[in-house]
């Protein structure tokens, strides 16, 4: 097949010839420091504006389906609002509280945070646009994601709240049971496409998608990941670890200004790095739709530009993770767990079984 | 046997007024083995106490009890009083009716009188160290001076036990183990539905206990209606349950023109019991919206809000009010029906009975929402009654106790409605209740509004109105129960005591039968499926 196409729009070029450019007139550590921040900066102020993005969306999304038109006040239909609140909440005060663990208290949103950033930083963009890429990155991947529930205990132990402390827990038992879910459905894509490394993936899907190509197996590993990457996101129907009707806010209901900033982003951006990662290993990541047999169609397709894809495809799986979350109610812990170790996790080890005997008998494309 | 030969056969010492309501003044040495009596009757047992209400009659402290069979829909009410005011003793009947524990709680709490063997004999409404019984005829309304500490609570509660002997036990009712885990929902939460405080003890996720705490919202309303005329008193009726805002006045209103003896007009009926079914419906919406909002399901909270705005829109235009209406009056009306008022209400019917498959659809169907309320919260039916648990999350156990069917006032006896009851007495047949009721009470309302009759909407009262002396009760079918009023009259143009029943009380204190075994989420679900107002209380 012909993936000539995929050159089409790559910046692989651009940014080698930056670093050609960098260490001729300097050391080559000095130019990779400089590369390394700038890179930094790039990530940080691209997880601020997804955020942004991912807030006024929730806002709009939530709106529209409970009959309301959400923010119109602040700006064209309420814009800015989302601007209004951000620099409101930098401005607030962080509060200290009496008979906290402060050290704890006070590390626990930035574990939250730097978990979300490091898994962010997987994220295949584009052709030649991706931070972290390894050739164990579906590893790396889980394995970073995995921190993000160190900081919500700590958040809730620290605390020093039993609201806190329950939702602490609540989410400890949540996380960790899904991940096992999370681990088997990477594990059966792995076993289709035969690589760890994220590029890899999404290379491997130039001829077609993952969950056509897959087709049972597939479909299946793709509703148990939404349902599991759901839950890791703590989104709702699996948002009992915050539940607002019970503990008020749960693990995070004692963090104010900033520092409750720091975990608000990092559940919006979980959301979007969830729909990414649903992307990058069942939707083709960056790669273009096409019907085999219509050239002209496939040729018009190759023409926009791999990020729209990637975005286009992410903010479309956002748009059903927050269709789910504004249609059903919350579900209960032990209902919680008994779907992920009666159902699902035995599904999956099913699903890894079919995909194997069908990957070695060749029914997989 | 008429109930007063029972009363006699059991104590031949019981004397009766007929003036209003038929009541049985016992001594209360033989009070308990009437009350025992009554409540293990072998063809008619009063196995419904509707209320207690704490009396001080100046000389005497006592009270009065109400109570219905279940079976034959027989009321009878029960008076026994102490003269020690110093240490006023009654013997207490929790252990035959549970609905009595937190009603004696409430008689002690106000009027100071001691139930013996009741083993919680904490205050409820006022704080613990509060001076005084308030609502004593000779309290002094300065000797609580504004306390601006925290409280505490209690470790242990007071009791006032006895043996058979009569001799004091001494032995100390601790409310929650020292080792246990109690998580404190409320004053100020998310879904207590107002500022209800409930003291929770947990074994991990589990609920062992609950312990109410009320009075957050306290407002003294029966206090401050002894000194209003009765046509003031009407105006604070409406700020108790604030979803059955007219049904309480309504309530009230009935009460005091059946005292004064004046018949309303047939037109003035009709406009109160459309006004009536509007506001149930426009509650079970309310009741809707929230119990999905508790259990996480913000969308279908405004499917509720968006149909009920059709029914406040009604009732502000033909109340002038929306939520507090101030529509009932004794005589009738306050103003008439506005020309288009039976075309809005069919148009909303319509619009309703098109759009509740939408509720149904997202929400009754919903896998989600099934599971966690099918099997939770159950309430047997003996747990229903004993508890007082009326209105719809007494009928959801099996229990018939629509007062618009067994002792129908206003129109009600003259149109034909469903009384809806579920026999599977857990949350979901509390919420398919009140699905239903909207429907019912839709039925209704359609088979009066084009009947309603030309003619005065009131008539005209004297401007100070003096009840006979007596005692006085009604009780209708309020939003979520029998909301009762009672009125003991000196002969005033003031009420010498005013009482009313409230509807959530009980559904509050069954908390604790219904939440035991559960999860916390299922505590705020069943909180929800419940349905209880704090307004109405606290009172």
């Amino acid at each position: 097949m012909d993936n000539s196409f995929l050159d089409y729009y790559n910046i692989a070029p651009v940014t080698s010839w930056i670093n050609d450019m960098l260490c001729s007139i300097m050391p080559q550590g000095f130019a990779y420091l400089i590369e390394g921040l700038v890179i930094a900066v790039a990530l940080i102020l691209a997880y601020a504006v997804f955020a942004i993005i991912l807030i006024y969306m929730e806002r709009k999304v939530c709106a529209f389906f409970q009959l309301r038109l959400g923010p119109m006040r602040v700006g064209k239909w309420g814009l800015l609002q989302v601007f209004a609140d951000v620099f409101k909440i930098l401005i607030k005060e962080i509060i200290r509280l009496k008979n906290a663990d402060n050290l704890l208290y006070e590390l626990a949103p930035y574990v939250v945070i730097l978990a979300s950033i490091l898994t962010f930083s997987c994220l295949p963009w584009h052709k030649g646009l991706q931070v972290i890429d390894y050739n164990i990155g579906v590893f790396f991947l889980l394995a970073v994601s995995s921190i993000e529930v160190v900081g919500i205990i700590l958040a809730g132990w620290s605390s020093r709240n039993k609201y806190s402390l329950i939702g602490a827990m609540r989410s400890g038992a949540m996380m960790i049971s899904y991940e096992l879910s999370l681990g088997m459905v990477m594990l059966t894509m792995v076993v289709m496409t035969g690589t760890m490394s994220i590029s890899g993936i999404v290379e491997s899907q130039a001829n077609g998608w993952n969950i056509f190509k897959g087709h049972i197996p597939a479909v299946i590993a793709f509703i148990i990941y939404l349902i599991a990457g759901n839950a890791e996101a703590n989104r709702g129907p699996f948002d009992l670890s915050e539940a607002e009707q019970e503990l008020t806010a749960g693990y995070h209901t004692e963090y104010s200004g900033m520092h409750f900033g720091f975990f608000y982003l990092a559940e919006y951006l979980n959301l979007f790095i969830v729909a990414g990662i649903a992307t990058t290993i069942f939707l083709g990541g960056w790669m273009p739709f096409h019907v085999s047999g219509l050239d002209g169609f496939n040729a018009i397709m190759d023409y926009v530009p791999g990020i729209i894809w990637f975005l286009g495809k992410t903010f479309f799986i956002v748009f059903v993770l927050m269709w789910i979350k504004w249609t059903f109610p919350r579900l209960r812990i032990d209902q919680v767990l008994r779907l992920e170790w009666k159902y699902l996790l035995p599904l999956g080890m099913l699903n890894l079984l079919l995909m194997a005997i069908l990957k070695v008998t060749g029914l997989v494309f | 046997m008429s109930i007063k030969d029972r009363i006699l056969a059991i104590v031949p010492e019981a004397t009766f007024t007929e003036q209003a309501d038929l009541i049985a003044t016992v001594p209360a040495s033989s009070f308990r083995k009437l009350a025992e009596g009554l409540r293990y009757d072998k063809e008619d047992p009063m196995d419904f106490m509707r209320d207690i209400v704490g009396m001080d009659w100046g000389e005497s402290l006592g009270a009065y009890y109400y109570l219905e069979s279940t079976k034959t829909y027989n009321r009878i009410a029960l008076r026994t009083e102490t003269t020690d005011r110093e240490n006023p003793l009654l013997p207490s009947v929790c252990d035959l009716w549970k609905t009595a524990e937190i009603k004696e709680r409430e008689a002690y709490d106000f009027f100071g009188i001691k139930f013996t063997n009741n083993p919680d004999m904490r205050r409820i409404f006022l704080r613990d160290n509060w001076v005084g019984f308030p609502f004593r005829k000779d309290y002094d309304l300065n000797s609580n001076s504004l306390d601006m500490s925290n409280e505490t609570n209690e470790e242990f509660s007071d009791d006032y036990l006895f043996d058979a002997d009569g001799k004091e036990l001494d032995k100390k009712n601790r409310i929650f183990g020292k080792k246990e885990f109690v998580v404190n929902i409320g004053p100020q939460h998310p879904s207590t539905h107002g500022v209800l405080r409930l003291r929770t003890s947990v074994v991990g996720e589990t609920v062992t206990k609950v312990d109410p705490v009320c009075g957050y919202i306290h407002r003294g309303i029966e206090k401050m209606n002894e000194s209003l005329t009765y046509p003031q008193t009407l105006a604070l009726t409406d700020r108790l349950d604030y979803l059955a805002a007219n049904q309480n006045r309504h309530a009230l209103c009935m009460c005091i023109e059946k005292a004064i003896g004046i018949e309303i007009p047939e037109r003035a009926d009709y406009i109160r019991t459309i006004i009536d079914e509007l506001q149930r419906i426009d509650s079970h919406l309310l009741y809707f919206a929230c119990l999905i909002m508790d259990m996480g399901g913000l969308t279908p909270f405004f499917y509720g809000f968006r149909d009920r705005e059709i029914i406040l829109d009604i009732l502000e235009k033909t109340t002038g009010g929306r939520l507090i209406q101030n529509y009932n009056r004794i005589g009738g009306v306050q103003a008439d029906i506005y020309p288009e008022f039976q075309k809005d209400v069919k148009a909303f019917i319509k619009h309703m009975r098109g759009i509740i498959h939408e509720y149904h659809e997202v929400v009754t169907g919903n896998v989600i929402f099934t599971t966690r309320l099918k099997g939770m919260g159950i309430l047997t039916n003996e747990d229903a009654i004993s508890l007082g648990c009326t209105g719809g999350s007494g009928r959801a156990s099996g229990w018939h106790n629509d007062v618009r069917k067994h002792h129908p006032y206003s129109m009600y006896g003259k149109v034909d409605f469903k009384e809806i009851v579920y026999n599977e007495c857990d949350s979901f047949a509390r919420y398919m209740v009140r699905m239903d009721e909207i429907m019912e009470s839709m039925k209704i309302i359609e088979q009066l509004i084009d009947n309603i009759p030309e003619g005065d909407y009131l008539v005209k009262t004297k401007p100070i109105i003096r009840v006979p002396e007596g005692v006085y009760s009604t009780s209708v079918e309020a939003s979520r129960g029998e909301f009762g009023v009672l009125i003991e009259s000196k002969g005033d143009k003031v009420p010498y005591r005013l009482h009313y029943r409230s509807t959530g009380f009980p559904l509050v204190h069954a908390m604790d039968t219904v939440c035991r075994g559960n999860k916390i989420a299922d505590l705020i679900a069943i909180g929800g499926s419940m349905d209880y107002v704090i307004p109405d209380i606290d009172r």
